[in-house]
């Protein structure tokens, strides 16, 4: 067991467990927490995988942006362990069907997946910038001009919803 | 190499910001009373819980900064080979921002970004 | 086996680096505390701290050595864990900047050649990048944590505030982004060597003023310095996110945002007004020993944070606090579309000169 592969080892145990933290504790707070270092976990796989631009993204997107997104979420909602909502049964039950299909998948995709070795240990330099930036201007322009749309309709949906919230408050 | 020793240095820090607070904990003198655990609010005594709703325009702000954020994401691939993508790389990000700049504009005459 | 692998020289000269800079940074944050009541007093015509040894000088290690006596009170409807991991979390990422900032030129020693920067990774300007977006985590957990309203209200402003001013900053980091080419720290100095080559000045700054100036407002804002000092503007909120806190946590907050000061300061002499580069080093480096240079390199670079530092203190002392609806409206209406114009004439500048 070399040095690279007991980082990794680590790694993995770390995500694994945090993820796991994410759905078994109760408070939402600490939920968020735990998927913070879940992000953190994944970050250090890029690495490893000498993809630092995806590393420190992930970094800045997921554990930067979105993660703030999810502490105003909780603290706008104001959930705390004690008032827990209720879910009905009916909730409850298609929770169950969605993430039994979902597992489902996972389950079918990983059937297929070869026994590779366990760890890609030539690292190679696709996730370098100057690589990715490259692949992303000649090859791939149409979709990266699409995604632009996908933003825009995000930006506008955020809008909408927010707008019809505040006339919500102000009636009360 | 470079993470290995980023990972040292995490160490360092929180080893330095745990032993702080450890130090001043053992010295330091306690004592509490109920009084004493209340939060503080100017002297006069708390009323209802402080874990409130709050204003919803913050909310709205972090959903447009997420949406930019992601667009600031795209861009720093671009400003490393803009000189070898050339003209074509800058219409390209041209063409990205304007769809963009669109979305801020809905938002500007939308009245988002106008602080209540 | 698994040790077998370790550099151990390698790990020894990083470990002290790392030490290094940890005590410096901790130095100059409790020399930046007696700085800030000094540069107040005499700009409002005060004396300031003047009772602890000559001018006062023991100020800092007596504020310090205070701190850790203090009773330490955890409110009682406070989140425990979270109370304690707030401020902890926010002096680790206050200190995790230093690691990719290259205090001065490597140099030889005993065989070995010593660079100056914690870790060189490739992409240095989007770790800072990142790690800045992770700094607001440790207001927000304590500010929230402490069950307190003025608490909280702090927090969630300066959460926004932060992701507001984040943009724009990095608006501004793609323009030099353009100009260098390159994310790391280390190759965007030695991009900057000297004062003066090719019938221009060699400094990005020279460059980019519009996206030095964008930088810098954001980075007061991201420091929470006045004049975008909301989240602890105290005529409003007490004390801020921090109020509940006491003892050495209360110590580590302060603390952090000197910290933080200190580190972005190094980061926008290194940025902008090439780091350690002055103005005949060549000269230096080819007629003196090595020590010299390497030396007045640092010595250099120190300077120039230090005069960023003391830039910080005259604004704070200066200019009155922003309102929070026009803060908003600097970041979104003004710095964004400008940071954004100052990137497409970059990018159109580079194309046209490049031809």
């Amino acid at each position: 067991m070399d040095l690279f592969e007991a980082i990794f080892w680590f790694l993995t145990a770390m995500a694994i467990g945090s993820a796991l933290g994410v759905i078994l504790s109760r408070n939402p707070i600490n939920s968020v927490l735990f998927l913070i270092a879940t992000f953190f976990a994944i970050s250090g796989h890029y690495i490893l995988m000498n993809a630092q631009f995806l590393a420190i993204v992930n970094i800045i997107v997921y554990a930067g942006a979105i993660m703030v997104l999810f502490l105003f979420v909780i603290m706008l909602m104001n959930l705390n362990a004690d008032v827990e909502p209720q879910k009905s049964r009916l909730v409850q039950f298609a929770g169950i069907i969605s993430g039994g299909i979902l597992f489902l998948l996972i389950l079918a995709a990983l059937r297929d997946m070869k026994a590779a070795g366990v760890i890609e240990k030539t690292a190679t330099d696709i996730g370098l910038m100057k690589n990715l930036g490259k692949t992303l201007f000649q090859n791939y322009v149409f979709p990266f001009e699409i995604s632009s749309v996908l933003f825009l309709s995000a930006m506008i949906g955020a809008m909408v919803i927010g707008k019809k919230e505040t006339l919500v408050i102000d009636k009360n | 190499m470079g993470a290995g020793v980023l990972i040292l240095l995490i160490i360092c820090g929180v080893a330095f910001a745990g032993g702080g607070i450890i130090l001043s904990w053992a010295i330091a003198k306690r004592s509490t009373n109920l009084v004493k655990g209340e939060p503080y609010e100017c002297g006069i005594p708390t009323s209802g819980t402080s874990w409130i709703q709050f204003n919803v325009g913050y909310y709205l702000f972090a959903l447009i900064f997420l949406v930019f954020d992601v667009e600031l994401v795209f861009m720093y691939p671009w400003a490393v080979v803009v000189k070898s993508v050339g003209m074509v790389g800058l219409v390209e990000i041209v063409i990205f921002m304007f769809i963009l700049f669109m979305g801020l504009l809905y938002a500007y005459r939308k009245g988002a970004l106008k602080w209540m | 086996m698994l040790l077998m692998q370790i550099d151990w020289f390698f790990l020894v000269e990083k470990l002290s680096l790392i030490t290094t800079i940890l005590l410096i940074s901790l130095a100059i944050a409790a020399y930046a505390t007696w700085a800030e009541r000094k540069v107040s007093a005499i700009m409002q015509d005060r004396i300031g701290p003047s009772r602890a040894g000559i001018f006062g000088l023991l100020q800092p290690l007596a504020d310090g050595g205070k701190l850790f006596f203090k009773e330490e009170i955890i409110p009682t409807n406070a989140n425990k864990f979270i109370f304690i991991f707030g401020p902890c979390l926010f002096m680790t990422t206050a200190l995790m900047t230093s690691a990719v900032i290259p205090w001065g030129p490597s140099f030889e020693f005993a065989g070995h050649t010593v660079s100056l920067q914690v870790a060189d990774i490739n992409i240095g300007m989007l770790f800072v990048f990142g790690v800045v977006s992770l700094g607001v985590y440790g207001i927000m957990l304590g500010g929230w944590a402490s069950n307190n309203k003025f608490s909280l209200l702090s927090s969630i402003r300066a959460a926004s505030q932060a992701i507001s001013y984040e943009l724009a900053m990095g608006l501004s980091l793609i323009a030099l982004l353009m100009l260098t080419g390159s994310l790391s720290l280390r190759e965007i100095v030695d991009q900057q060597h000297g004062f003066w080559n090719d019938g221009y000045f060699t400094w990005n700054f020279f460059k980019q003023p519009l996206g030095f100036f964008i930088f810098l407002v954001c980075a007061f804002a991201e420091l929470n310095r006045a004049p975008f000092d909301l989240p602890e503007a105290d005529s409003e909120l007490n004390m801020g996110y921090h109020l509940e806190y006491s003892s050495m946590k209360l110590g580590l907050y302060l603390f952090a945002e000197y910290i933080n000061m200190f580190i972005s300061s190094a980061v926008m002499s290194v940025l902008f007004f090439g780091g350690y580069n002055y103005p005949g080093m060549d000269w230096v480096s080819a007629n003196l020993p090595a020590w010299v240079f390497t030396f007045s390199c640092v010595s250099v670079f120190f300077i120039k944070i230090i005069a960023f530092i003391l830039f910080f203190m005259f604004i704070r002392w200066t200019l009155p606090r922003f309102r929070y609806d026009q803060l908003m409206k600097l970041g979104w209406k003004s710095l964004i579309p400008l940071a954004l114009v100052n990137m497409l004439i970059t990018g159109g500048v580079i194309l046209w000169l490049t031809k």
